[in-house]
């Protein structure tokens, strides 16, 4: 059982690896910041296979410091971005916010 | 199969450290490293070092991308600029050379370790009773090594006034960062409205958990300190003054409460910073307690900048 | 009785994998930044779910088990957040001249 735990761990290890080819040659911001979330996410699986196989309990812990904090980088990334234009970081891209643009 | 996920791990790191020092975009290197923090993770676990992977996730995975981004965005008027520039070729054969040089003599030391490497671990495990705490990190933190951990505090507090010491002269005593425009009702403030609540239970697990396994108030205090943060990016809470007494009262409490600590170990125990027989884990809880929310303060100060609004009368 | 308990923790935790495969695939194949966005929740979310159910039978006790099933309605939160957040922003670049 520990053994195909950790088999299964290195397989998704190994999908977390080929989802930051995108990031790296994905077109536009959003690509690149799905790396925090693709990372996280697949980190918290690999964590949680691999104390499952060793035996080590403690390392739950590690992956639920991880679960609470994934969203942080992202967020702090999507504030970034519109510093580079004028519109607040939670707006709606409606008419109200976007000038110009004829809607039916 | 345990090595063939070490050699991922570490193959993964080397790519995404070279994938972040060749980026020129200062948002792409912060997605790497952000990324490579993570992994990091990943390798304590394998080294069996559970609490360091413990605070590389709560810090690497949160504060530090959070911190860079915001460095990055001060930066953004220099950025063409330095996109645009090129070393000469000379210039990069020498730094390679460096790396190279500096990467080989790391790898020799470390394996030509003598077998087995010198270490104080039998008599840690030895001399831990004595302290009633279950999880010798925290015995060597704050027992063994308590003069460390103190220090370490108060050079915390002094990188928050050098922080504080960048801020103009017109804004001092005033608020950090400009007032976030965020919609009341949109999906950060209800992400942000949301999270804080669980996030304070499971610091405040992290923290207590410190005493018999992985943990500790550094951890706990960074999951706090980054609750603190999402509220002010979501708008729902504001940074505080840097002029005020009150918060600057606050972030002083914790080192003074232990430096107080240490004092009473003076007169009752022979040593500053020596606990008294059978009082060693309570004066130990007394000493966390202080400190944790001097760290979850200054994390977050750190986090929020200088001063950049003009003090209110 | 403790052999089918494994054969389920091994079937759901092959069936996480398979969705984190799905996830992967759809990140690299699909075309814009939306439909990436839509492949990596699927990871995020069935994936993890996934994997969590199958190892809620290893684990020692109640508590461990609660952490775990913690641990994936932290995962849901946040990805769902996040999800809409970027998705806006990229609608917001898009707009951009």
């Amino acid at each position: 059982m520990a053994e195909y735990l950790l088999s299964m761990s290195a397989f998704v290890l190994l999908m977390v690896a080929l989802g930051l080819v995108r990031v790296a040659r994905g077109p536009g911001y959003a690509d690149r910041m799905m790396a925090a979330q693709l990372l996280g996410s697949g980190a918290i699986g690999v964590l949680l296979l691999f104390g499952a196989a060793t035996g080590e309990t403690a390392v739950v812990d590690v992956a639920l410091t991880l679960a609470l904090l994934a969203a942080f980088a992202s967020i702090a990334f999507v504030q970034y971005v519109p510093t580079l234009d004028s519109t607040p970081p939670d707006a709606e891209p409606g008419p109200a916010n976007t000038p110009g643009e004829g809607r039916p | 199969m345990t090595a063939v996920v070490s050699v991922g791990i570490v193959l993964l790191l080397v790519v995404l450290g070279l994938w972040t020092v060749v980026a020129r975009a200062a948002f792409l290197a912060i997605a790497g490293f952000v990324a490579y923090g993570l992994l990091l993770a990943l390798v304590w676990v394998r080294l069996a070092g559970v609490d360091v992977a413990l605070t590389e996730a709560a810090i690497g995975g949160g504060l530090t991308g959070a911190l860079l981004i915001g460095a990055a965005s001060r930066l953004r008027g220099t950025e063409a600029r330095c996109e645009a520039e090129r070393c000469a070729p000379a210039t990069r054969g020498l730094a390679l050379l460096l790396s190279a040089l500096v990467s080989i003599g790391l790898m020799v030391c470390v394996l030509l370790l003598p077998d087995p490497p010198p270490t104080l671990a039998p008599e840690v495990a030895q001399a831990m009773p004595a302290t009633a705490v279950g999880n010798p990190i925290t015995s060597v933190l704050l027992a063994f090594r308590a003069l460390d951990t103190l220090l370490e505090a108060i050079v915390l507090v002094i990188a928050l006034i050098g922080v504080w010491s960048m801020s103009p002269d017109k804004a001092w005593g005033g608020r950090p960062g400009s007032p976030q425009a965020v919609d009341p009702n949109g999906t950060l403030a209800y992400f942000a409205r949301l999270l804080p609540p669980i996030g304070l239970v499971i610091g405040v697990y992290v923290f207590w958990a410190g005493a018999d396994h992985p943990g500790g108030k550094f951890q706990g205090a960074t999951m706090l300190a980054a609750m603190w943060m999402l509220m002010q990016m979501a708008g729902l809470a504001d940074a505080p003054p840097v002029g005020h007494r009150g918060w600057r009262a606050a972030i002083a409490a914790g080192p003074l409460a232990f430096i107080a600590v240490g004092l009473l170990g003076v007169f009752t125990a022979g040593g500053f910073l020596a606990y008294p027989e059978g009082w060693a884990k309570p004066l130990i809880v007394v000493v966390e307690v202080a400190l944790m929310p001097t760290l979850v303060l200054v994390l977050g100060l750190l986090l929020a900048g200088p001063a950049a609004r003009e003090a209110h009368r | 009785m403790n052999w089918l308990l494994d054969v389920f923790s091994a079937i759901a935790v092959a069936g996480g994998a398979f969705f984190y495969l799905a996830g992967t695939v759809g990140l690299l194949r699909f075309p814009d930044a939306y439909t990436r966005l839509h492949a990596l929740a699927k990871a995020d979310n069935l994936g993890l779910a996934l994997i969590v159910l199958g190892l809620l039978p290893q684990v020692g006790s109640v508590l461990a088990g609660l952490k775990l099933v913690l641990i994936w309605l932290l995962v849901l939160l946040s990805g769902a957040a996040v999800s809409q957040l970027i998705a806006r922003a990229a609608r917001r670049r898009e707009r951009q001249p």
